[in-house]
C-alpha cells in the first residue's frame, strides 16, 4: 500500500464526517473502532518501514498549487515514523478512557479531526501542508479545551489558539522567505522541504529565519518564557484534551526542531547553541521548581511534562546523533508517560471532582492497583532505568555532555528535581493513613481504565528493558541527518560541533 | 465656422461599452416593467436582474484584450475585464438576498432592483477606463444609487447611514475632484496615460512633481474614503450598522474592489515613476489601517459593526499590495477579494438570514454576541457555516482566506519588506480575538433562555447562496491554482 500516509490522513477526516450520522447511543464504540483501525494502519505502516534507510519512505507527490510550489508531498522517516505511531495510540487509548461526559458525539468528532492534524503534521514533507495541519490542529483542541473544560476554560482556550497562532504566523513569514530565497536560486517556486534542505543560505539569513522559525516551535513546546499558556490549558482542559495535548501537540514543535531548523539552518543552530540551552536549562530547572510548589495534581504533572520539554530541546540541539536520536525517543517517552500520567490524575478526578493533592492521602491502600500503576508511571517520568524514560533521557543528556559538561549538569537536574516533586507527589496523595472520610469508599480502577492504562504500562517497560525496535530506526535516520547536516554546514564552527560526535561515535 | 467633426462608428469602438449598455438597458427594462404592471413580485425582478447581470457577464467575457474605444476615454485591459468580473460575481451572488422570508421595505420597489444595475454600472464605468473625469462620473453614479439603496431599507438607523455616507462620500468626491485638477493643471492631461508621459518626461525639471504629488494625496483622501482607510473610515461602522446585511456585505467587497482598480492605476503610476512619497504614504496608511481597526474591532459589542471593521482591516492589508509595484502583488489583491467576496458574502448571509424584524437582544443593535450565544445547541449545522466562515476570515487553513493573506504576504517579503510582512502576520493573530470571540459565543456559551431559532429569516435562496459561500470557502485549495494562473496572466497583459 504505497498510500498509506494518505490513508492515515483520510481515513479520520472521513470517520469524523461520518461520525455526524451515528446515533448517540453508538457513537462510543465507533470512536473506538475507528480509532483502533487507525492505529493497526500504523502499525502496518511500521511493519512495512524499512528500517535501514535513513532517507524518507512512502513518498506522495500531487501538485495542488504548483505555480506557486505547493504540492501535496508526504513521506516519513524514522524520526516521524514512531511519533505518528504515538499519535494514533495516544488517541485510541484517550477514547477508550473517556469518562461519561456531555455530548459525547462532538467530542468523538473533535478527537478524529484532531487526530487528522496530527497526523498530517508529522508526514507532511511540504512547509504549506505543514503548516495547514499545525494551524488546523488548534480548531479541535479550541473547541475540547472551550467546551468541556474547567471554570476558567474560555479564558485558557482563547490563550492557548492566540498564542500559538501568533508564534507560528512569524514562522509563515519565514516559510516564504525561504521559498523567495529558493526561488531566486532556483527559478521556481517550491516548498517541498527536499529542495529546501539543498539550499545553503548565508549565515547573516539563516540567523534571522532561525528565530523567525524558533518562535513559532518555541511558543508550541513550550519554551520559557512563551510557556505561560500550556498550564491554563492543562489546568482547564478535560483530561482527554490534557492527554493529546501533553503526547502529542507539544511534540509537534520539538518535531519542528528536527526537521526544519536544524537541517536548514545547521550553521545558526549551532551559533546558537547556548542560548538555547541556556533557555532550555532555564525551562527544566525553573519549571520543575515551580511543580513542587503546586498543590494541584494536574499542574505537577503539567509543570513536569514542560520540564521534560526542556530536556528534549536540550537533546535536539546537542547537534549529535545521541542527542537528537535521544531526544526523539524521549519525545515518544515522555508522550506516553505524560499523557498516561494525566489519564492517572483524571482518574481520581471523576471519582472526588477534585485535583487537590492535600484532599487526598492514603490512596495506596484504598486503591492499590491504582497506586502501582501511578508508581510506575511516576518512575517512568523520573527516568528510571529499565523504565522508558530512562533511555531518551540518558541518550539526550549524554548528547549534551559532548558539547558541554557543564550544561550536562545542569540538565541532569530535571532527572533530581523530577524525583523530588515527583515522590513528594506519591508521599502526600497515596501514603500514610487515609485522612478524609470520602477518601474511604474510593473504588479502585474499572474495566475501561485498566484497558486504557495497561497497554501502556506494558510499553512503558518493554521499551525501557528493550528499546532497540524503536531506537534502531531512529538512529538510522538520524545518522543520516547529521551527516547531512554536516556535509551542509559552512562554518568551521559548525563543522566541529557536528563533526566531533560523528567521529567519536565511529571510533567506538 | 465650426468644420463638421466626421467620426467613423467603427472608430468609437462601441463593444468596449457593451457591459455597461447592457445593464444599464436592463435597469430600464424593469422601470418600463414596473410602469406596465404595478403589482408584480419582488421575485421576478430579483431574477431578471441576475439574467441582466448575467448577460453582462458574458459581455464582459467576450471583451478582448487592451483596446481602447469611445476617443481612447475606454480602456479594456486585463486588470478591467478581471474587476468587472468580480464586480458582477458578486452582485449575482448578493442580490438573491433579497427573496427572504420575511418581507423588507426596500424590496417591494422595482426601483430598488434598477438602481441596483445602474449602480453595476456606474462601477463597470470606473474600472474600465484611465480618465480621471470618466473615473469621477463612474463613482457618482454609483455611490448617488447606493446612498439611496441605503436609505430604502427605511430604519431609524438606515437613514442616518444614508445622510452619513452622503455628506462624507460628497466630501470625498470633492477631493477627488481636487486632485484630478491637480493633476489637469499641472500636465494638461486627464488620461493616466498622458499624465505618465508628461511625468516621464518633465520629472526632472525642480518643483514639478510638488502639485503632481499634492494631486496624488488629495486623489487618496478620495480613495481611503472609499476603501475606508484610517483615518478615513469613520463613516464605515455606522453605515454598515445602519444598512440590510446583504447591502452591508456589498459594500465591504464591490466599492472596495472598484476603488482599489483606481488605486492601482493612478497611485501605481506613481509607485511606478519611484515616487518614493506616495509609496510610504500607502505603507504608512495600509500599517495605521489595518492595526487601529483591528484594536478597534475587539471592542465592539456588534457583529455587523466588528465585521464592519474587520472589512476595514482587511483593506488595509490589501492596499498594503498597492505599495509593492510587482506583478504578483497586483495579482494578489485580486486573488485576495476574490476570495474574501465569498466568505464575507457567507457572513453577512448568515446576519441576515438570523436578522429579526425588531432588535431582540440588545437595545440598539440588530446582531450583538449575545444574540449567537449557543447556536451550536439550535441550529448546529448553521454554527458550523458561520464558524468556517469566522475562522477563513481569521487565515486559518484550509479555509480559502488562509491562501489570499498567504500570497499577499508571500508577494511582501518577495519585494523585501520584510517588517511589513511581520506586522501583517501579527495583525493577522490580533484579528484572531475578535473572530474567535464570535465562535466562543456561538459554541461555547449555553444559549439564550427562550429563544427556539434565530435563523428566522431563512428561505430556500438564501440557504443556496450560504451552501455556494461555504463551498468556495472550504475547498478553495483545489481552485486555487487556476484562479491564480487566469489572475496573474490578466494583471501581467495589462502591463502591471
Amino acid at each position: 500500500m504505497e498510500n498509506i500516509l494518505s490513508v492515515l490522513i483520510f481515513f479520520p477526516l472521513l470517520a469524523a464526517l461520518l461520525g455526524i450520522v451515528v446515533s448517540k447511543e453508538s457513537i462510543r464504540v465507533y470512536g473506538i473502532t475507528v480509532a483502533a483501525i487507525e492505529f493497526l494502519l500504523t502499525l502496518w505502516l511500521w511493519f512495512a518501514f524499512d528500517g535501514s534507510n535513513g532517507g524518507f519512505q512512502f513518498i506522495e507527490y500531487m501538485p495542488l498549487i504548483s505555480d506557486f510550489g505547493i504540492n501535496y508531498y508526504l513521506g516519513i522517516d524514522g524520526i516521524s515514523l514512531f511519533i505518528v505511531v504515538m499519535a494514533a495510540l495516544m488517541t485510541l487509548i484517550g477514547i477508550i478512557a473517556l469518562g461519561e461526559v456531555k455530548k459525547l458525539k462532538n467530542m468523538i468528532i473533535s478527537l478524529l479531526l484532531l487526530e487528522v492534524a496530527m497526523i498530517g503534521v508529522f508526514v507532511s514533507l511540504d512547509a504549506i501542508i505543514f503548516y495547514l495541519f499545525w494551524e488546523f490542529s488548534l480548531v479541535p483542541m479550541l473547541y475540547i479545551i472551550g467546551y468541556w473544560g474547567g471554570e476558567k476554560r474560555l479564558y485558557a482556550a482563547i490563550k492557548f489558539f492566540l498564542y500559538t497562532f501568533a508564534g507560528s504566523l512569524i514562522m509563515l513569514v519565514g516559510m516564504l522567505y525561504v521559498a523567495y530565497v529558493y526561488q531566486s536560486v532556483a527559478g521556481v517556486w517550491s516548498f517541498a522541504l527536499t529542495d529546501w534542505y539543498a539550499l545553503v543560505l548565508p549565515l547573516s539569513v539563516q540567523k534571522w529565519l532561525f528565530w523567525a522559525f524558533f518562535l513559532g516551535f518555541a511558543i508550541k513546546v513550550p519554551m520559557f518564557p512563551f510557556h505561560t499558556w500550556l498550564p491554563y490549558a492543562h489546568g482547564q482542559a478535560p483530561t482527554i484534551g490534557s492527554v493529546i495535548l501533553a503526547a502529542v501537540l507539544l511534540k509537534m514543535g520539538t518535531y519542528g526542531f528536527v526537521r526544519f531548523s536544524l537541517p536548514m539552518f545547521p550553521d545558526a543552530s549551532v551559533a546558537y547553541i547556548l542560548p538555547v540551552a541556556v533557555i532550555a536549562i532555564i525551562m527544566i530547572i525553573y519549571t520543575a521548581m515551580v511543580a513542587y510548589a503546586q498543590e494541584d495534581m494536574k499542574q505537577v504533572v503539567a509543570y513536569s511534562s514542560i520540564s521534560h520539554m526542556g530536556v528534549i530541546v536540550l537533546g535536539t540541539f546537542a547537534m549529535n546523533v545521541e542527542g537528537i536520536a535521544g531526544s526523539v525517543f524521549l519525545m515518544l517517552s515522555h508522550g506516553i508517560v505524560s499523557g498516561a500520567l494525566f489519564l492517572l490524575v483524571g482518574v481520581i478526578y471523576d471519582r472526588r471532582h477534585t485535583k487537590l493533592m492535600s484532599e487526598f492521602g492514603g490512596l495506596a491502600s484504598v486503591m492499590p492497583k491504582y497506586a502501582v500503576i501511578f508508581g510506575i508511571m511516576l518512575m517512568a517520568s523520573v527516568g528510571l532505568p529499565l523504565t522508558i524514560g530512562f533511555v531518551g533521557e540518558y541518550l539526550s543528556l549524554a548528547g549534551i555532555f559532548k558539547v558541554s559538561p557543564t550544561m550536562a549538569l545542569l540538565g541532569g537536574f530535571s532527572i533530581i528535581l523530577g524525583a523530588v516533586y515527583m515522590l513528594s507527589l506519591y508521599k502526600k496523595s497515596f501514603f500514610g493513613p487515609v485522612t478524609k472520610e470520602e477518601n474511604k469508599k474510593l473504588s479502585d480502577l474499572n474495566g475501561r481504565e485498566l484497558t486504557a492504562l495497561v497497554p501502556l504500562v506494558a510499553i512503558v517497560v518493554w521499551l525501557g528493558v528493550y528499546p532497540k525496535p524503536v531506537l534502531g530506526p531512529i538512529d538510522t535516520s538520524v545518522k543520516a541527518l547529521v551527516k547531512f547536516m554536516n556535509e551542509k554546514a559552512q562554518t568551521s564552527e559548525a563543522k566541529t560541533v557536528i563533526h566531533v560526535s560523528k567521529s567519536t561515535k565511529e571510533a567506538r | 465656422m465650426l468644420q463638421p467633426i466626421s467620426v467613423s462608428l467603427a472608430s468609437l469602438n462601441l463593444t468596449t461599452l457593451s457591459p455597461m449598455l447592457v445593464v444599464i438597458g436592463g435597469a430600464l427594462l424593469i422601470l418600463i416593467i414596473d410602469l406596465l404592471k404595478k403589482d408584480l413580485d419582488k421575485s421576478i425582478y430579483v431574477t431578471l436582474s441576475i439574467l441582466v447581470l448575467f448577460v453582462d457577464f458574458g459581455a464582459t467575457l467576450s471583451l478582448s484584450l487592451n483596446e481602447r474605444g469611445f476617443f481612447d476615454v475606454m480602456l479594456v485591459d486585463g486588470v478591467a475585464i478581471l474587476s468587472q468580473l468580480l464586480i458582477l460575481l458578486a452582485s449575482m451572488l448578493f442580490i438573491p438576498l433579497a427573496l427572504t422570508s420575511k418581507r423588507f421595505h426596500e424590496y417591494s420597489y422595482p426601483e430598488f432592483f434598477a438602481l441596483f444595475l445602474f449602480m453595476v454600472g456606474g462601477f463597470q464605468f470606473m474600472v474600465a477606463t484611465d480618465n480621471l473625469i470618466l473615473i469621477f462620473v463612474g463613482l457618482e453614479t454609483a455611490s448617488l444609487a447606493l446612498y439611496t439603496l441605503i436609505a430604502m431599507h427605511n430604519t431609524r438607523g438606515s437613514d442616518e447611514a444614508a445622510i452619513k455616507y452622503f455628506t462624507l462620500g460628497a466630501m470625498a468626491a470633492g477631493f477627488f475632484a481636487m486632485g484630478a485638477a491637480a493633476i489637469y493643471a499641472t500636465t494638461g492631461a486627464v488620461e493616466l496615460y498622458d499624465v505618465a508621459k508628461v511625468f516621464q518626461a518633465r520629472m526632472s525639471e525642480p518643483g514639478f512633481s510638488v502639485p503632481l504629488i499634492g494631486g496624488a494625496l488629495l486623489m487618496l483622501v478620495a480613495i481611503g474614503f472609499k476603501v475606508s482607510l484610517i483615518p478615513f473610515h469613520l463613516w464605515t461602522p455606522d453605515v454598515y450598522e445602519g444598512s440590510s446585511a446583504p447591502m452591508a456585505g456589498y459594500m465591504s467587497i464591490v466599492p472596495k474592489i472598484t476603488m482599489m482598480v483606481v488605486a492601482m492605476r493612478l497611485l501605481g503610476l506613481y509607485v511606478d515613476m519611484g515616487v518614493e512619497a506616495v509609496r510610504w504614504m500607502i505603507i504608512v496608511l495600509a500599517v495605521v489601517t489595518m492595526t487601529l481597526s483591528n484594536i478597534m474591532a475587539i471592542v465592539q459589542e456588534d457583529v455587523k459593526r466588528m465585521l464592519a471593521y474587520s472589512s476595514i482591516s482587511h483593506a488595509g492589508f490589501v492596499m498594503a499590495a498597492l505599495a509593492l509595484d510587482t506583478t504578483k502583488a497586483y495579482s494578489s489583491i485580486f486573488l485576495y477579494y476574490g476570495l474574501f467576496l465569498f466568505t464575507n458574502l457567507g457572513a453577512f448571509a448568515m446576519l441576515w438570514i438570523t436578522r429579526n424584524k425588531q432588535a431582540r437582544y440588545h437595545y440598539r443593535f440588530h446582531h450583538p454576541y449575545q444574540k449567537f450565544a449557543g447556536l451550536i445547541h439550535l441550529s448546529p449545522v448553521g454554527a458550523v457555516i458561520m464558524g468556517i466562515f469566522m475562522l477563513s476570515l481569521t487565515g486559518v487553513p484550509p479555509f480559502s482566506l488562509f491562501w489570499g493573506k498567504l500570497y499577499i504576504i508571500s508577494a511582501t517579503v518577495d519585494a523585501g519588506y520584510i517588517w511589513l510582512a511581520i506586522v501583517m502576520a501579527l495583525n493577522s493573530a490580533i484579528a484572531a480575538y475578535y473572530y474567535l470571540k464570535l465562535i466562543v459565543w456561538m459554541f461555547l456559551k449555553p444559549a439564550n433562555p427562550g429563544v427556539e431559532a434565530l435563523e428566522v429569516n431563512k428561505s430556500r435562496p438564501l440557504v443556496v447562496i450560504v451552501g455556494i459561500a461555504v463551498t468556495v470557502t472550504t475547498l478553495s485549495i483545489f481552485f486555487i491554482q487556476p484562479l491564480l494562473n487566469y489572475i496573474t496572466y490578466m494583471v501581467s497583459v495589462s502591463g502591471y
